[in-house]
């Protein structure tokens, strides 16, 4: 925004949009900060597997996306409050959403894993009493913490973002996580700072935790908007779109099973 | 790295927009609220006292996160009560400015009023004496003074706002704290000072804003304060 | 609304545990602060350069930037330091700093106890100069002027700036709530926003928390400012 766009801005905020409409302007919801699913380029743009599939979804609903950027813990509210139409942002399907929002069918799919110091603990959960396991707020890893790691005595730290999780992994504060087998490999694992931790005790792909993949959330009332966006997921996984995006950040296939 | 500064610098643009957008709706909710704590009706400063008492019980941060979030539902089903099917969108920015101005009206209201009821109340009269009306006496006599009354807690409130405005980083509005954040953690494979480093630089452009600020406000000061006289030792 | 969400066991336990949480930082961080600012302010009034421009500095640092920013510099700035990250378990000055608890404590008494030191400073500065005079008179040494004159005086007629600053610091607490590990009453409503996606109840609850506690340190500071401050009230008929 240009310092003179100052009052045009609030003037502007406040346009009117059609409830019933065409979807000429998606504005979608991410959270930057899991690489490399969602994150940003150093000069601050947002990128990733997400928004390139964001991207590609729009270009098939011949809309526009606007990115807007949301903290995690905040991000269903924030749907209901319509500050925005969509989250695309690597966000499990799960019941306990389902009562809240609206998914379309999963767009990826990847495991969660436990990531621990490598050789310290080798049984899960029984070695973790009394290690310091970092989680996303509000992900599907912290309830999943929560409801089953706490009880042998670990102690579950849920934090903003996940990237703060590694950087306290780094300082020494935490003694592992709970994340995205994927999201953990690249943005942690792979990393300099990864050097000597690894995944420890079973694929973790509990339906009552983890749902069914990463789905796109969309309001109860926009049916619309969902079964425009399963078309466009349907259409992209056929005409090699999402293979493309998919070979773009990775060397196999996240759809998953 | 070069790339995160430049885009923190970028940021806080997006901090001053914030920041003087709030502070133009904080001081017209102030003088809204000092006239309706000095009106001659009751329900009136009642609903004046209710909104700067409770609102400066609150934290900041609580506030935004209840205004910024219910705000929106609010507003919505609001809209949808009185049979309105179009919604209205507040973007973030303008929920930014909205929510911190909302707030900072709360303590402009008390700043104002004080400084109003320093102004001899035998001017205002004086004032009507003449002929003037309300509105001129108020824009004529009334504001002129209680400017220079205003300004040092004026200052003091201008101080702290741009302070709250980092606060807006935890909604998610990409403001600089925002984006220092996420630098710090982005970069953090480039150098371990990376969280150090972009917190510092940080810090060191709201104290240039504060620097600036208290200069620019310390000239108005000595403007308005032409003329008078200040208990000289 | 669906407020017996907030009335559920667990709920009102997490509530409760905030409360302790953003209480215990308040009082930690007000006492430490509160103790440290007085040698400060002694030496902000100081004629002696050297030890006047030091806490001047730091008094306008600490006021010139977001206590937010304060508390990401000391839980992440301080923690990614290499120094810091080798020496931590054997260092017994560093060990703290793995403390989410310690680093928002740390963050917040550096920050009160600057605003506190600029108070007491301005009161000093304030000081009657018939009473300084008088005390000079009476053949007193500087040391004795202030440690009996000056400074009863001075930490007195801080108290209702003071109180202020207190409250303050209450509404401060709530950053707390952004270092992981921390429950203060905000968390506790960010916890509950984010598991129910039930803002309004969330931060209402959280909000009226905060207003009686304010309320509570408001009245103790009535009752503290009558006692001490007596003899300056205005005269009553």
């Amino acid at each position: 925004m240009k310092k003179t766009a100052l009052f045009g801005a609030i003037a502007l905020a406040l346009s009117v949009a059609a409830s019933a409409k065409e979807w000429k302007e998606v504005r979608v919801a991410i959270d930057a900060t899991y690489k490399p699913f969602t994150y940003k380029t150093p000069d601050g743009k947002p990128t990733g597997f997400d928004v390139d599939i964001a991207n590609a979804l729009c270009a098939e609903m011949k809309a526009k996306c606007v990115f807007v950027e949301q903290a995690w813990d905040g991000m269903i509210p924030g749907l209901n409050a319509k500050k925005y139409d969509a989250i695309i942002s690597s966000m499990s399907i799960t019941e306990d959403r389902k009562k809240a929002v609206d998914f379309t069918g999963k767009y990826y799919n990847t495991p969660s894993r436990i990531v621990v110091k490598l050789g310290t603990i080798k049984n899960v959960p029984a070695e973790l009493k009394g290690k310091k396991i970092g989680v996303l707020k509000g992900s599907t890893q912290e309830k999943y913490a929560k409801g089953e790691l706490e009880a042998s005595g670990a102690v579950i730290v849920p934090y903003e973002a996940q990237d703060q999780v590694y950087l306290d992994i780094k300082s020494g504060r935490l003694d592992g996580t709970v994340a995205d087998s994927v999201e953990v490999y690249e943005g942690f694992l792979k990393t300099a700072d990864g050097k000597g931790w690894g995944f420890v005790g079973p694929i973790l792909n509990d339906k009552k935790y983890f749902g069914e993949g990463a789905g796109i959330a969309i309001r109860k009332s926009d049916t619309d908007l969902r079964d425009a966006l399963n078309k466009g997921i349907k259409n992209i996984r056929a005409n090699g779109t999402w293979k493309k995006i998919n070979d773009k950040y990775f060397n196999f296939e996240v759809w998953g099973g | 790295m070069e790339e995160y500064i430049v885009n923190i610098l970028k940021g806080s643009v997006l901090t001053m927009e914030v920041a003087l957008g709030s502070l133009a709706v904080a001081v017209v909710l102030g003088l809204l609220g000092a006239t309706a704590k000095l009106a001659q009706s009751k329900p009136l400063n009642w609903l004046a006292g209710i909104y700067s008492t409770v609102i400066r019980g609150i934290p900041d941060l609580v506030l935004m996160l209840l205004i910024f979030y219910g705000g929106q539902i609010l507003l919505n089903k609001g809209l949808e009560l009185v049979g309105y099917e179009e919604y209205i969108e507040i973007n973030p920015f303008l929920a930014g400015v909205l929510t911190i101005g909302f707030i900072y009206g709360a303590y402009m209201t008390e700043t104002f009023r004080g400084a109003i009821m320093a102004i001899p109340k035998g001017q205002m009269e004086a004032g009507y004496a003449f002929g003037m009306s309300k509105s001129r006496v108020f824009f004529h006599i009334t504001v002129p003074q209680m400017i220079r009354l205003a300004l040092p807690s004026f200052t003091n409130n201008w101080l702290v706002l741009i302070k709250a405005t980092a606060l807006v980083s935890i909604l998610g509005l990409p403001d600089m704290t925002m984006l220092a954040k996420q630098a710090a953690s982005a970069a953090r494979d480039v150098t371990p000072l990376a969280p150090m480093l972009f917190f510092l630089f940080t810090g060191a452009i709201y104290l240039a804003i504060t620097t600036v600020s208290l200069i620019v406000l310390k000239q108005l000061d000595k403007r308005y304060s032409m003329g008078v006289r200040r208990g000289e030792f | 609304m669906q407020f017996e969400v907030i009335f559920e066991p667990a709920t009102l336990k997490l509530f409760g545990q905030g409360i302790l949480v953003s209480l215990k930082l308040l009082f930690i961080s007000v006492t430490i602060g509160a103790v440290l600012s007085i040698p400060m302010a002694i030496m902000r009034v100081s004629r002696n350069k050297w030890l006047s421009t030091p806490v001047w500095l730091y008094t306008y640092v600490m006021r010139g930037t977001p206590m937010l920013i304060q508390v990401y510099l000391i839980y992440y700035g301080v923690a990614q330091l290499e120094f810091v990250q080798s020496n931590w378990d054997t260092v017994p000055l560093l060990i703290p700093f793995k403390d989410a608890l310690f680093c928002c404590v740390l963050a917040f008494t550096l920050n009160t106890c600057a605003y506190t030191t600029e108070m007491l400073a301005g009161a000093i500065r304030d000081t009657n100069h018939g009473e300084i005079e008088a005390a000079r008179a009476m053949g007193m040494s500087r040391r004795q002027l202030m440690w009996r004159i000056v400074l009863p005086s001075a930490l007195r007629r801080t108290l209702p700036a003071y109180s202020n600053e207190v409250i303050m610091m209450l509404h401060g607490t709530s950053l707390a709530s952004t270092v992981p590990a921390l429950m203060d009453i905000t968390g506790a409503a960010r916890s509950v926003y984010s598991d129910f996606y039930l803002p309004f109840e969330a931060f209402i609850t959280a909000g009226a928390i905060y207003l009686v506690l304010t309320f509570t340190l408001v009245w103790c500071f009535k009752l503290a400012e009558r006692r001490w401050l007596a003899y300056l009230q205005p005269r009553k008929a």
